[in-house]
């Protein structure tokens, strides 16, 4: 069995270390015997949609925001869009769940569009927030730090990801953070966000393995370290929102 | 001196007075009281420095950099009075100056010298008119204080913009956003860099900054990648390069705990090289900054060039301490880019490294720890003996390792930090060295710890 993934704008879109989700996808997949390939896309170079089974997508400054809204606004966003509908995972963080989403919609100025992939819509936000997050989501804790000032709301199309217990979430406002549609997960938790929440790396795992391998059962891991780390990193969330 | 300014400084000496009565460092807390009554105190005790002021700012080497150029100016034979602890906010300032000044507020010195906190430039622009600012570098560091490097660039460039012509800039032509820093700056500017083609590699690092053209959004292509986003860049787009370098190495020599670096340039040629007795090429850019400043001062070459060669490191940055018979040396890293130069410098020296590893996430180190995941520690991994973890965010540091493929056996989490110390010892025969890799709070703590295990004094003692 192999698995693979493409990073999305790896150097546009990868900030507050958002790369160690895609070193955990590997990692937790290579431990289980899983063969991985990593592939990026630069804006710019032309995506093929039909070969990665899971999309990472991080945060970025506004200039690579910039940048990235053009390219998918490129035949590169049609692939994304048909790859989606095939079957293929993501995992977007901050900006880059802003921009599956249809729209940011900024202070002052013309919206940015996105790429319509969530049932999401994100407009500029007076306050940003910046802090610890923790949050109950139905398969585990979701632990994390946002730093953000887009505020998202969900349309009927996507569900939350999870219910925020410390901190704001996707807007400060109805305790929901992040979404889910389909096989696509966005979150505002940095952190890296799947090193301490073990579950959504797998749960993403398997939503990528089925693409081209069926039904997958994952051996179980041993999670004692990372679920210390998530137990640890809560306590301070509590403690020091 | 204003009535209001003796108040001040009065007020922030008595504080500092009773916090040294009680055994406290007094870094920061007198200069917050002293602000708070005149929040011109800065200037008014500046105003009188026969040579000015040098404010020193950037992501990473400001303190060995401060350092390098107080010996330089000492050199030069003139008095300098500079923040030493690290403390680099505008109230650490305010306290070095209190400490180093009698109770009028004249200070004892000639010309100043402060590190200045990259997000604190803005603010410390307004409150003195310095002689020369030096920007070494931008990296992303604690996005949750100073958010993204894009916003603190245009922030500081438009700092500079208010400066007076008579302020000379100094700035890194390798960083391409610290370049672009003195675009709308009045007066002169100048620039350092690396030239030497053999140093740096082809491929950009992973944890990158500026990979586009700040001007036009363009992919930016490098000759030579030195560190992250720093090397010799150039826009295929608009054309926008590295601005010619006032001060170059041309050639760069390092070797295993020093480096050699011959200059050359509009203003600073040498015909013999520098020696800078620190390891690493982020040491080799803290000695061309120290230099292109000296310049700036109007401090020839060779002064600067002897007080480089026998300086002696900073507080926390590179200090070896003996502990039974093991050398404990200390590496302060704050972010991706600086933990990858020190990652670096031990790669360099090759073997494998017995490691005491402490990450805290209070708000002088950063809250959010993210940055980890954005180190290069899979680098690192194969060059680990044993690493002993601790901290505040100990347990995100071993996942950190775990991902890093550092087997379990290899790894301890250990709790307290005089317990991670004892247990970082016991693990070392003999004669080796443990390397501390730490953040700024936990270094404090960990030097305490130390304190009291007999092995160290208190850091403001030195």
């Amino acid at each position: 069995m192999d698995l693979r993934i493409c990073h999305l704008y790896p150097d546009l879109m990868c900030i507050y270390g958002d790369r160690g989700n895609v070193i955990t996808l590997a990692q937790r997949a290579r431990w289980r015997g899983i063969g991985v390939e990593t592939r990026d896309l630069q804006a710019g170079e032309t995506l093929d949609p039909e070969w990665a089974d899971l999309y990472f997508f991080g945060g970025g400054q506004d200039q690579g925001q910039d940048v990235v809204s053009k390219d998918l606004r490129s035949a590169n966003g049609n692939a994304l869009r048909q790859a989606f509908a095939a079957g293929a995972a993501a995992l977007s963080v901050c900006g880059g769940y802003q921009l599956l989403g249809h729209e940011y919609v900024p202070a002052e100025g013309p919206s940015i569009p996105g790429l319509g992939a969530m049932d999401v819509t994100t407009r500029a936000g007076k306050v940003r927030f910046v802090g610890n997050l923790l949050a109950a989501a139905p398969l585990g804790t979701l632990i994390g730090f946002e730093n953000h000032s887009g505020y998202t709301y969900l349309g009927p199309q996507a569900r939350a990801l999870a219910t925020v217990v410390v901190g704001h979430g996707n807007n400060g406002e109805d305790k929901t953070e992040g979404a889910v549609q389909g096989r696509l997960v966005g979150t505002y938790c940095h952190g890296s966000v799947l090193p301490k929440n073990p579950w959504l790396a797998d749960m993403l795992l398997v939503w990528a393995l089925e693409r081209r391998h069926g039904g997958v059962q994952l051996e179980p891991l041993d999670d004692s370290e990372e679920l210390a780390a998530q137990r640890s990193a809560a306590e301070v969330a509590r403690a020091r929102p | 001196m204003s009535l209001r300014t003796t108040a001040a400084v009065a007020a922030g000496k008595l504080t500092r007075a009773g916090l040294r009565a009680l055994g406290r460092g007094a870094t920061a807390l007198p200069g917050l009281v002293t602000l708070a009554v005149d929040p011109g105190a800065i200037a008014a005790m500046t105003a009188g420095l026969a040579h000015g002021a040098v404010l020193v700012s950037g992501t990473n080497g400001k303190t060995t950099t401060t350092r390098m150029l107080a010996d330089v100016v000492r050199a030069a034979g003139w008095s300098p009075i500079h923040n030493r602890s690290g403390s680099n906010l505008d109230r650490g300032i305010a306290a070095a100056l209190l400490a180093q000044a009698d109770w009028t507020g004249a200070p004892h010195g000639d010309v100043a010298i402060f590190e200045v906190d990259e997000a604190s430039v803005a603010r410390v622009i307004g409150r003195i008119e310095p002689r020369v600012v030096l920007v070494t570098n931008l990296f992303r560091d604690q996005l949750d204080r100073y958010f993204e490097v894009d916003q603190l660039a245009r922030r500081m460039a438009s700092s500079f913009a208010t400066l007076p012509e008579t302020t000379m800039l100094v700035l890194n032509a390798d960083d391409p956003i610290v370049a672009r820093l003195g675009d709308d700056h009045r007066g002169p500017t100048v620039y350092f860099g690396i030239d030497d083609p053999s140093v740096g590699g082809r491929v950009a690092q992973s944890i990158s900054d500026a990979t586009h053209c700040p001007r036009c959004d363009r992919r930016l292509r490098y000759e030579r990648v030195v560190l992250g986003h720093v090397g010799d860049w150039t826009c295929p787009g608009c054309g926008l390069t590295r601005p010619p370098r006032d001060v170059a190495a041309v050639e760069v020599e390092l070797r295993r705990d020093r480096s050699w670096l011959r200059l050359a340039g509009a203003i600073a040629s040498a015909v013999d090289p520098i020696e800078v007795p620190l390891p690493g090429l982020y040491n080799a850019y803290n000695a061309l900054a120290a230099v292109a400043v000296a310049r700036a001062l109007d401090i020839g070459v060779p002064t600067a060039a002897r007080a480089i060669a026998a300086f002696r490191p900073a507080f926390g940055r590179l200090e070896t301490i003996e502990a039974e018979g093991r050398h404990l040396r200390i590496v302060l890293v704050k972010n991706p880019a600086g933990f990858n130069a020190a990652i670096g410098a031990l790669l360099e020296q090759g073997g494998r490294h017995r490691l005491l590893a402490a990450l805290n996430d209070r708000d002088a180190d950063g809250r959010d720890v993210s940055w980890i995941w954005d180190a290069d520690f899979e680098a690192l991994v194969p060059a680990v003996e044993h690493a002993v973890v601790t901290g505040l965010r100990a347990r995100d540091l071993a996942l950190r390792f775990k991902y890093g493929g550092l087997a379990r056996e290899r790894m301890q989490v250990v709790d307290g930090w005089a317990a991670a110390i004892r247990c970082a010892i016991d693990l070392a025969p003999a004669g080796e060295e443990v390397v501390i890799v730490t953040t700024y709070t936990a270094m404090l703590a960990l030097r305490d710890a130390l304190a009291r295990m007999g092995y160290v004094r208190q850091f403001w003692e030195d």
